[in-house]
């Protein structure tokens, strides 16, 4: 694949570009399908090429190894999130739905917003919802035993999340069928201006529509998340008129991505039946083997930053209101951090990898999203003896998100 | 550089050499010590890099956040008066010598 041939030279007609020197130019898109198929020989030769590099054709900084990676996400008000974490610059670019008070947000106002999801996604929480959790995904193996042949996306790794998720949020039954497509617009909608983001935009109208309205009070079940961010509001911690939007992110963030994950967990174990059977003969390895997972996969590949000033990374110097984006996948395989890195091992040290995120905007939801995977891995690994697959499989192509879009299996019964 | 022990449930102590400025949980992976499992990798968001800190240490460690507070409510072994998390404990010359129990369960 030619986006893996590095260094580019600068030539060849493409606009003016405004690397600095000693940052290598590189010819990739990585938001391309070429790509999306196969990131990994791209990943290898961003992380070569240097600490940091440009993408001439976005006209970016880039980092992929896993200092860089880090670095940038442990410095938020030099790498801001304001400014939007996708290619568009909000501070040139009006954003295409209402900035999130979260996710695109700097400390101090983020840190009063996140202390709101934090306490509604707490491990105290998780506790509670953990037997309703478990029991559903056991359920759900149970029916897909009966069934034996399946596609593992639409029907383990959509399936699972829908059914404990939105019920988790306080959602209404009706127009739950809007969360996948609203969740796959807005993390289309981070990569730059290809066909992907904008006809996701296009679509968007009637998506945006019922996220809005479920993001209201009236909408959502008390108990449920949706009604405890409300809560929030009375206690004073944010006024009511951000508590919709806090609503918002959870039903932006909080379903395609553990979908994914879960997805990535199966993919691994159907390609890996020695690490399948190490989980079989210890479930309790369940938990580990899907952070594995997200470290192996990083269902979420890749978010932007923004320099507020002249910075220095890696010995090289990026002016101010530059985009960044962070290769968080190549970071989770950077040689230079992780032993045997191309390797899916359950029993790996995983702490430290990137596929959350890191610092202070690190997924909030991380802790619904093991709970997920954990009860759900350990229910294949005391149910399920051997997983197959049976035919081709197809990958879904998404600017932020990796993923399938169809794995046939076959489960056989333990 | 400091030491600090960790004794584990079952009474086996592991003595690990800390760097000044590193959290205590970050001394702990870096050694590969079971059972700091730190899933967050520092971040204070998951509470399973739990430790019970001794009763001759407890006084000497800076005070803990609100943050943390709420966290150690959701640990998976019971939360004591001297929980901490470990991610939250900046390692200081001070601290040679600290002695952190482990908890059962982290998950």
């Amino acid at each position: 694949m030619s986006a893996a041939n590095i260094p580019a030279s600068h030539g060849g007609g493409a606009p003016a570009v405004n690397s600095s020197p000693g940052i290598p130019g590189l010819d990739v898109d990585p938001f391309a399908i070429e790509f999306f198929e196969d990131p990994f020989p791209t990943h290898e030769a961003l992380r070569e090429a240097g600490p940091v590099v440009h993408l001439d054709k976005w006209n970016v900084y880039a980092v992929a190894r896993y200092a860089e990676v880090y670095a940038v996400l442990n410095d938020p008000l030099t790498f801001c999130s304001s400014r939007g974490v996708g290619l568009s610059d909000f501070a040139k670019e009006k954003p295409w739905r209402p900035q999130s008070i979260i996710l695109e947000a700097d400390p101090p106002a983020h840190t009063r917003n996140r202390a709101v999801l934090s306490k509604v996604l707490s491990p105290a929480v998780m506790k509670q919802l953990r037997d309703g959790f478990a029991a559903a995904a056991e359920a759900k193996v149970d029916a897909l035993l009966v069934r034996g042949s399946f596609d593992a996306v639409a029907d383990l790794a959509e399936a699972y999340p829908m059914s404990v998720f939105p019920d988790a949020m306080g959602l209404k039954q009706e127009g739950r069928d809007h969360l996948l497509p609203y969740a796959g617009l807005v993390f289309n909608a981070f990569g730059p201006p290809n066909e992907l983001r904008q006809s996701a935009i296009e679509r968007s109208a009637p998506h945006q529509a019922y996220v809005a309205e479920q993001c209201q009070r009236e909408n959502l079940a008390p108990g449920g998340f949706g009604a405890c961010i409300h809560d929030r509001a009375d206690a004073g911690d944010i006024t009511a008129a951000e508590a919709p939007l806090l609503v918002r992110s959870l039903l932006s963030a909080g379903i395609d991505t553990t979908v994914n994950g879960i997805g990535a967990a199966i993919y691994c174990l159907a390609r890996f039946p020695e690490e399948f059977s190490r989980l079989r003969r210890d479930p309790s390895l369940a938990r580990n083997a899907f952070e594995e997972a997200v470290r192996f996969e990083s269902p979420v590949q890749t978010f932007f930053r923004t320099t507020t000033r002249e910075v220095e990374i890696g010995g090289c110097r990026i002016g101010e209101g530059e985009k960044v984006l962070m290769f968080l996948g190549a970071a989770n395989r950077d040689p230079r951090r992780w032993s045997d890195p191309d390797r899916y091992d359950i029993t790996r040290k995983t702490s430290g990898h990137v596929g959350f995120g890191g610092g202070v905007h690190m997924c909030v939801g991380q802790l619904v999203a093991r709970l997920e995977g954990e009860v759900m891995l350990a229910a294949l690994a005391r149910k399920v003896a051997g997983i197959e697959i049976t035919g081709p499989i197809k990958r879904r192509y998404n600017n932020t998100l990796r993923g399938l879009e169809s794995l046939p299996v076959t489960f056989t019964p333990a | 550089m400091p030491i600090i022990t960790f004794i584990r449930p079952d009474s086996r102590a592991e003595r690990i050499e800390a760097e000044s400025g590193e959290s205590a949980m970050l001394a702990a992976t870096k050694h590969g010590l079971d059972g700091i499992v730190a899933e967050c990798g520092g971040n204070a968001m998951c509470a399973t890099c739990h430790v019970y800190v001794d009763d001759q240490w407890i006084g000497r460690l800076a005070a803990m956040g609100d943050e943390e507070d709420a966290l150690l409510d959701g640990t998976a072994s019971q939360r004591q008066p001297n929980s901490r998390l470990s991610c939250q404990i900046k390692i200081t010359p001070e601290l040679d010598g600290l002695v952190l129990r482990l908890p059962e369960r982290q998950i």
